[in-house]
């Protein structure tokens, strides 16, 4: 006899936990179904050489405060090594710079009181997006009063913040970072830094139209109220999505690790189900996807039972990743020239200049990878030494950029690049090279391989104005619920987007909750 | 054979010409050609009239080479198609032909055709628009390859009730076992002949189906074998008139492609052509269904129908009316003609609701040009069944041997 539940979800990602949690706490009964034999995804820690662990996804950035106390995570021993954690901007010649008011006062005068009021205004203008951020968003040629209502609360928050601030969102919310940062400030530093996490995870160079929104998002996102900052669970990102995990069990949904669905069963234009790769199938009405579109609707789902405008728009989503992951098990505590060891508390951007970070992302639009590539390091060891036998370390690099269809081939040129990652290091930290006991390089055809998200991209699709909002991933899906109905999707590629925030989860269960339960 | 528009360029030469184009312009009497997907085919060769009778009274021939051919292949190919158009295609038989309509996401039509199954894994879809993007995205997911063949085949319609006895003078001996939409394979004089008894008369007939350069050579014999039942080739106006009386759609005359439409609301629905007999709700899901079963839990709000009208001044493009007075429009004619087989007033005509059931009046608004003069006419119409014409022998196998 097949078991039935109310909601099978499919991939135990940080969003499919926490929509499996919140389902389950009203009472659903929930189904996570994860192929890994760990819950999380890539915001997991996996052991990648003997003793020594890493996070593919190594920070926490974007949950909401208001999520963890809503699940109890801290209840179910989320803890933080760290966090509010500093960003320093690494510079070849060694005069790197903290990303704070007082030490870019310092460091470049001409941004002294530019790179607070910077902050402090595009904080207000990301502010007027935060409502839509956090809500389902609207149906386009409806006559719903819901769909109007969320429009017009749109209009009024921008309008809200007055006609000064209102025409500077409305300028550089389809501009390039390039010109925001040049506008507003001098120090490359500075203006690489803000670059880099504009355009981090997606196939867009800082001077492309349309990476200021992806920034102002996480700025939005980040700002939200006792927002945790830049932060590190203990025990890696496994903390938090074991966390997780423990706050849907405890709610009464069933966690199974280690089982591939194979496809969603349909009949009569209703979800049923699931299979799995084992034969195996269990029922239940809704169905809720974790992974990205293009495996969710073309693989699992099968274009059969979708239309073709539709599946041509799945098919076209920018889904390609440019993200390559690197974790160095490292014997010693790397000595970056001319940085203070406190630093490597925080994050370090390798990002000194914007034509730098403009021109690693050159690099896959020919199917190559940079030569000279930017980068966001992290030694999670010194806030957390769990992740290391004792003394030893463990340094994690988030590379841009480098192609998924490599002209080259991955096969035949991972080792090439991962020696030019460890060379970029050894300039920056000398005497690197020689600590490293073991390395592990994932391309991102190695992270579709590992976490099956098509294309590999590090947010499911691009973030950009085109696969935003009411049309991401693409219209017709993007309000959670698919055109075949019990069928929802949850994850990264959803609204708001990538990241480990965990709001695509909190949304896509009350789009469950509303519609099909 | 070499192909008549070598060496010339495009722009100098935009349309290209059939297999079939120098024996048609030997016979053309009147240099009536008209563009046709591309190619230069002809209109008229002697008169409308005499093509047309000879379509039902003895056979006409008539060149469908510029007919768009798409050739699906693959493991796939029964489940991408069945995805793709409105019929259950897993009922299609081998060596069976079904006629057919595909639908965009809005379940609006993009195009009709006929679907040939060829093997177990082969099927043509012949059709009037080029739409190798749409099936391509169609084919997203599918393990199927699709390719166009249009080039690579030619083809004739044999059309009328002497056509069985002359293709079986041509050699094509079995043909009169072909049963309606049956495909078979002869051979004429070593030529490969594929043939179908498939049409667009709404009479007896045979589509047949050969390599373009043996084009010339079957249409020689076919001439000679047809001569003592008076075989004539006939043009676009003798084919559009008998298409009319035999019920048919002519693409941009009775619907307009939903891919190439541009103001809204001017595509059309399976459901609003009349053609729900060809959308198996059943089935499973197909492209556009779910806009179909919203549209037919709703309703439909205009219906292509068939009229009788008073009279006999062909209605073209007359505008429908409510009463004689003219004051409130219902519709309008799509495609009408005297029918001189039924000697009938006949025409295709879109009507808004209520008008749809056999019997309702409307009344047509006929213009008629007499020597310059212009004369405006209201005349009654009535909603009537379609086809106007389907004799007997359409379906009669084997047929009359005469």
């Amino acid at each position: 006899m097949q078991a039935h539940y109310d909601c099978i979800i499919i991939g135990a990602g940080h969003n499919g936990l926490v929509c499996g949690a919140i389902l389950a706490r009203r009472g659903k009964r929930v189904l996570i179904v994860e192929a890994s034999t760990s819950v999380g995804g890539p915001a997991a820690t996996h052991e990648f050489a003997p003793g020594f662990r890493a996070s593919t996804a190594h920070l926490m950035h974007l949950m909401p405060r208001s999520l963890i106390t809503a699940l109890g995570l801290e209840q179910h021993g989320l803890q933080f090594a760290a966090n509010g954690m500093a960003t320093t901007s690494l510079s070849p010649s060694g005069n790197h710079l903290l990303l704070t008011p007082e030490s870019v006062a310092a460091a470049s005068p001409v941004d002294a009181e530019a790179y607070p009021a910077f902050l402090t205004r595009m904080t207000r203008l990301a502010g007027a997006l935060r409502p839509m951020l956090a809500s389902v968003p609207p149906r386009l040629g409806t006559d719903a009063w819901s769909d109007r209502i969320a429009l017009l609360k749109l209009g009024w928050q921008i309008r809200r913040l007055g006609r000064k601030d209102m025409r500077e969102l409305l300028r550089i919310i389809g501009m390039n970072a390039y010109d925001l940062c040049t506008d507003y400030l001098k120090a490359p530093l500075l203006q690489g830094a803000l670059a880099f996490d504009a355009t981090l995870g997606g196939n867009l160079g800082p001077r492309a139209p349309g990476t200021v929104l992806p920034w102002l998002v996480r700025l939005a996102m980040q700002g939200a109220d006792g927002n945790v900052g830049l932060a590190q669970p203990v025990g890696g990102m496994g903390g938090l999505s074991d966390a997780l995990a423990r706050a849907a069990k405890a709610a009464g949904a069933e966690v199974r690790t280690g089982v591939r669905v194979d496809r969603v069963l349909v009949a009569d234009d209703r979800v049923t189900g699931v299979v799995l790769s084992s034969g195996e199938s269990y029922l239940a009405p809704v169905v809720v996807s974790n992974a990205d579109p293009k495996t969710t609707f073309i693989d699992l789902l099968g274009p059969e039972h979708l239309d073709t405008e539709f599946v041509r728009r799945v098919d076209r989503a920018r889904s390609k990743g440019v993200v390559a992951k690197l974790h160095l098990a490292l014997d010693r505590l790397p000595a970056f020239a001319n940085l203070p060891e406190s630093a490597l508390r925080g994050r370090l951007l390798l990002a000194p200049s914007l034509t730098y970070v403009e021109r690693a992302f050159d690099a896959p639009k020919y199917g190559e990878y940079s030569a000279a590539p930017a980068m966001e390091i992290t030694v999670p060891t010194v806030n957390d030494p769990s992740l290391a036998p004792a003394g030893s370390h463990v340094l994690s690099a988030v590379v841009e950029c480098a192609a998924y269809d490599l002209r080259a081939g991955w096969t035949e040129q991972r080792d090439a690049y991962q020696a030019l990652l460890i060379d970029q290091l050894e300039g920056l930290a000398p005497g690197l090279r020689s600590s490293v006991r073991a390395a592990e390089l994932l391309t991102p055809v190695d992270l579709e391989a590992r976490y099956g998200n098509r294309g590999g991209h590090w947010h499911h699709a691009d973030l950009a104005l085109d696969q935003f909002y009411f049309v991401r991933p693409v219209a017709g899906a993007a309000q959670y619920s698919t055109p075949v109905a019990g069928l929802f999707l949850c994850g990264a590629a959803t609204h708001p987007g990538g990241g480990v925030a965990g709001e695509n989860g909190r949304l896509a269960a009350q789009a469950v909750l509303a519609k099909a339960v | 054979m070499s192909n008549p528009t070598d060496g010339v360029t495009h722009f100098n030469q935009p349309l290209l010409k059939t297999p079939f184009h120098n024996r048609a312009r030997a016979l053309s009497q009147n240099d009536s050609f008209v563009a046709w997907a591309g190619y230069t085919t002809v209109d008229v060769f002697t008169s409308p009239e005499q093509e047309y009778f000879a379509v039902r009274n003895t056979t006409g021939v008539y060149d469908l080479t510029p007919m768009i051919k798409y050739r699906i292949t693959g493991k796939g190919a029964l489940r991408f198609l069945n995805h793709l158009v409105t019929r259950d295609v897993s009922k299609l038989k081998v060596n069976r032909v079904i006629y057919t309509v595909w639908c965009n996401d809005d379940g609006h039509i993009l195009d009709d055709g006929t679907l040939f199954r060829l093997g177990e894994d082969e099927y043509w879809l012949c059709c009037a628009e080029r739409q190798y993007d749409w099936l391509l995205d169609s084919a997203i997911g599918f393990d199927v390859a699709v390719e166009e063949v249009t080039e690579q085949v030619a083809a004739l319609a044999v059309q009328g009730p002497t056509s069985c006895w002359t293709l079986k003078q041509l050699g094509m001996s079995g043909i009169e076992n072909l049963k309606p939409f049956e495909v078979g394979r002869f051979q004429v004089e070593g030529v490969d002949v594929m043939a179908s008894r498939t049409g667009f008369t709404g009479d007896l007939g045979y589509e047949i189906w050969m390599p373009p350069e043996k084009a010339e050579f079957i249409w020689d014999r076919l001439m000679e074998a047809g001569r003592t039942r008076l075989i004539r080739p006939i043009g676009s106006q003798a084919l559009n008139a008998v298409r009319i009386e035999a019920g048919f759609l002519m693409p941009h005359f009775d619907f307009v492609s939903a891919e190439s439409t541009i103001r809204l609301g001017r595509d059309r629905s399976p459901l609003e052509l009349g053609l729900d007999w060809l959308v198996d709700f059943k089935k499973g899901h197909f492209n556009g269904r779910r806009a179909l079963v919203a549209e037919q839990k709703r309703g439909v709000t205009r219906k292509l129908v068939g009229l009788d009208i008073d009279g006999n001044k062909p209605a073209h493009s007359a505008l429908l009316y409510t009463d004689k007075s003219g004051q409130t429009e219902v519709g309008f004619v799509t495609s009408a003609m005297w029918s001189p087989t039924c000697k009938r007033n006949i025409a295709l005509a879109m009507v808004n609701a209520p008008f749809f059931s056999v019997g309702s009046e409307v009344w047509a608004e006929i213009y008629l040009n007499r020597e310059l003069l212009w004369e405006r006419r209201m005349v009654k119409a009535t909603v009537v069944e379609k086809p106007f014409f389907a004799p007997e022998r359409r379906r009669l196998t084997p047929p009359a041997d005469r």
